[in-house]
């Protein structure tokens, strides 16, 4: 059940359109998301879900312009009334490529780089930044310059530089694009801890959702521009119209259903194997 | 390019590399002073050792030697085009005195002299100290910042070229083959996918600053600082000492030019 | 027939890449090299078409050895789609782009009509011919850049990190792409890390770990080893997750594919003997 105080995101009918295109990228979106929720927004490539991250930060309208209609309201503060350094304290981004988000020499330069920016005192920034990369577990690199780093280390410092500023909300666009797949649990793991032991809300733009939804208790589907499915993860992972969009749901899902449609009907539905394993378990156990 | 080789930062800790930069700026800029204001070879000789000592001291022989010898190349340019042209112009068609050569060599070591001190202060200062120093020194930010981001994405974009070249080369285009035009041409390929690759990097780059709050303040604090030490007062006082005696020597002792020293 | 033998390769920086591959490729195969990030995948396909020369060792293509020939020489019989096509793309029209190739490589203009028309109706790119390349989607100058290169029609196809980026239909399309060029008799190579897109495609699979070749053989072998699975740093599919969750239940230890994992299933279920697969 939404409840109102504690939407830290809420969009009414928000619909926007990029300067110069025929079709809005995002139509008609009502979402809520409570604070401390991780959720994860998937859906085919182009369905605007890389447009609506960037709607909660105030990028869009301020940095892209073009045409928002309809409301969005982060934090308490409406975006368009902010500019995008002040929302940068409440919403973090982290983008796909993370070559392209550090611009220091050193790991911790960039890390501060943020604080630096809202002239934050040296001693608080020094805690800050030894903070963030202990929560991020990169502390050793801390004098490393960015180019020698791996692409999942790269990351990692990408988040701590998002961390330091403390937001309520951390957004993450396609993270692990670039990663292999252990590279990419690290980076779900790191996430995982902000959103359990600091209360950060998260929203995860992934396509991985056999390695990532083990971590989400809310799922949004996008498709052309509209959320089509708006739930907890299993049920919209099992729905049909998951299928029908084309979303590539875990393979543990994909097993119950099609168990199902042969008559072995599992008691609910997993998203992990180690669920999918249990639950299978059972089902044998009953014979 | 062997010349700008000596101008790459290495990651080595010494005294001199832990000099403030501002004052071991300071220091090549009264290098630079003395060397014009003489013009005469043996005091520009002795301008010319007086940074040797600090190239041994911050253990970059090696790339200063590589410098030295690229900028050689030019120096040996700078060298026949001023001899050439000035006898030319004056002496022709006398046989070249024996102060014109002075002169030319002279103008020589002068260029070599300057590339020798800023090759010392740029092998020995990193590229973020340097960014500090120039923030500090109240460059506006945005220059620094543009500087150090640019440094920082010199060895991904030499990557990136290297890519690309891989890629075009995989589709059967052969960058030796033609006639010089050809060749420009064939660099079409490679050009385009940088410059356009560039873009867009700087697009996400703009992203990832105004999502950390870039402008957000009028003042911007920073999380290093340079302090001067001990070490650095002593450079500076060296310094200006060095100014003081090379003007005093300049105003009033006469300078036996190398021609005279040699025939006395 | 690609060989590769006892294959060294260290870098200008001194970064030791591949350390001793020996490795045959017969024509109209399909092989998925794997392994994590840095475990020298990349490295060694590139001397699949001269991009880089052994240090020690040999690289023999259709009993040419590589050192022998220029890299445009090969490149006319080992196609190579680059990870990111943004890469590659630099012409004004599509059409030119896909045309590129073809004139390097001395094509006449009749021959490159028609390639070129063929190729963008191979990858549903027609529509797009005069349209600039740097307007297209994401997915739409993946689709182009692959264009480029079969127009010239290969006989080897290496896909690097083909998956990067791609949601799922887009994966199912590519998966079946690949197996339409496979039954056109082309050797097809992919370099991934796409544990479960492997497991669809069941393709022989070459594991490498820091450098080295640590095993070989069908993928439902290969992703089903827990102990070389743990060794390259991949993560086995989801699928067989579950099989290996449940030891003592007997079940088959081989399975990536999720309707054979039905069928198994159902066979233990019903009470029939089920095959060990």
């Amino acid at each position: 059940m939404a409840n109102e105080t504690l939407a830290v995101i809420k969009t009414s009918d928000l619909t926007y359109t990029y300067p110069g295109a025929a079709k809005a990228s995002v139509k008609d979106v009502s979402i809520t998301i409570e604070s401390g929720e991780f959720v994860i927004l998937t859906g085919p490539s182009g369905c605007g879900k890389t447009t609506l991250c960037r709607c909660f930060n105030g990028l869009i309208p301020i940095f892209y312009g073009g045409k928002l209609e309809g409301e969005v309201v982060v934090a308490g503060r409406k975006v368009v009334d902010n500019s995008i350094y002040e929302l940068a304290q409440h919403v973090g981004l982290v983008f796909q490529n993370p070559e392209n988000q550090l611009f220091a020499l050193s790991v911790e330069k960039d890390v501060a780089f943020g604080l630096e920016n809202l002239a934050v005192s040296r001693d608080e920034m020094r805690k800050r930044v030894d903070w963030a990369l202990q929560m991020t577990g990169i502390e050793e690199l801390s004098e490393r310059p960015p180019h020698e780093l791996s692409g999942g280390q790269q990351q990692r410092v990408a988040i701590a530089c998002v961390l330091a500023m403390q937001p309520e909300v951390m957004i993450l666009d396609e993270p692990t694009s670039f990663l292999d797949p252990v590279g990419a649990q690290k980076i779900f793991e790191v996430i995982n801890e902000l959103n359990k032991k600091l209360g950060v809300t998260i929203i995860l733009v992934e396509h991985r959702l056999d390695l990532a939804s083990k971590y989400a208790n809310h799922v949004i589907v996008m498709d052309e521009g509209k959320v089509v499915l708006d739930g907890e993860p299993r049920g919209v992972f099992n729905s049909e119209k998951a299928r029908l969009i084309g979303v590539g749901v875990p393979k543990a899902t994909r097993l119950y259903q099609i168990l199902g449609e042969s008559g072995i009907h599992l008691d609910r539905v997993p998203v992990t194997s180690e669920e999918a394993a249990s639950l299978l378990r059972e089902v044998f156990k009953r014979d | 390019m062997s010349m700008f080789e000596g101008f790459r930062f290495r990651r080595v800790s010494s005294v001199i590399h832990r000099l403030d930069p501002r004052v071991k700026f300071f220091f090549v800029c009264v290098l630079f002073v003395t060397a014009i204001l003489f013009g005469k070879l043996p005091p520009l000789i002795l301008l010319f050792f007086v940074p040797l000592p600090f190239v041994f001291m911050a253990g970059v022989q090696r790339e200063w030697i590589r410098s030295m010898r690229g900028a050689l190349f030019f120096a040996v340019i700078i060298f026949l085009f001023n001899f050439v042209f000035t006898y030319f112009y004056t002496q022709y068609p006398q046989v070249p005195s024996a102060s014109l050569l002075e002169r030319s060599l002279a103008m020589t070591l002068r260029f070599l002299v300057l590339v020798e001190s800023f090759s010392v202060f740029f092998l020995t200062t990193s590229p973020d100290h340097l960014g500090l120093a120039l923030e500090q020194s109240h460059v506006p930010y945005e220059f620094c910042f543009a500087f150090t981001t640019a440094v920082r994405f010199v060895p991904v974009l030499a990557e990136e070229a290297q890519t690309i070249m891989d890629a075009q080369k995989a589709r059967g285009l052969e960058l030796e083959r033609g006639n010089f035009l050809k060749r420009v041409r064939n660099y079409i390929p490679i050009l385009i996918p940088l410059i356009v690759g560039a873009i867009r990097r700087s697009l996400e780059l703009a992203e990832a600053m105004e999502s950390r709050a870039w402008g957000a303040s009028e003042k911007r604090t920073n999380l290093y600082v340079l302090k001067l030490k001990n070490t650095d007062y002593l450079l500076a006082f060296v310094s200006v000492l060095m100014l003081i005696f090379a003007v005093y020597v300049w105003l009033y002792v006469p300078i036996p030019s190398l021609t005279t020293l040699l025939r006395l | 027939m690609i060989e590769v033998k006892d294959l060294y390769f260290v870098y200008p920086t001194g970064v030791e890449a591949l350390k001793g591959i020996t490795l045959t490729i017969d024509d109209g195969e399909f092989l998925a090299i794997m392994g994590q990030n840095g475990a020298g995948k990349t490295t060694l396909v590139k001397h699949f078409n001269g991009l880089l020369k052994s240090t020690k060792g040999e690289v023999v293509v259709d009993g040419v050895s590589t050192r022998e020939v220029s890299v445009a020489q090969l490149a006319r019989k080992v196609g190579f789609v680059f990870q990111n096509p943004d890469h590659q793309l630099f012409c004004e029209t599509v059409e030119e782009e896909v045309a590129f190739a073809l004139r390097n490589f001395g094509f006449e203009e009749n021959a490159i009509k028609k390639r070129v028309d063929w190729a963008l109706n191979l990858l549903d790119v027609t529509q797009y011919r005069q349209t600039s390349p740097f307007m297209l989607s994401g997915g739409e100058r993946k689709r182009v850049a692959l264009a480029s290169v079969l127009a010239w029609d290969p006989q080897v196809v290496i896909l690097d990190e083909p998956t990067i980026g791609q949601d799922h239909q887009q994966k199912e399309k590519l998966r079946q792409f690949i197996v339409q060029l496979n039954a056109q008799k082309k050797t097809v190579i992919i370099v991934t890390h796409d544990v479960e897109f492997v497991a669809e495609c069941n393709p022989r699979v070459v594991l490498m770990t820091e450098g080295k070749i640590v095993a070989e053989g069908l993928a439902e072998e290969i992703l089903t080893n827990q102990k070389l699975v743990a060794q390259a740093s991949i993560v086995p599919p989801q699928i067989t997750q579950i099989f290996l969750g449940l030891p003592d239940l007997g079940l088959p230890t081989n399975v990536i594919d999720v309707h054979e994992a039905r069928r198994i299933l159902l066979d233990i279920l019903e009470g029939a003997p089920h095959e060990h697969v």
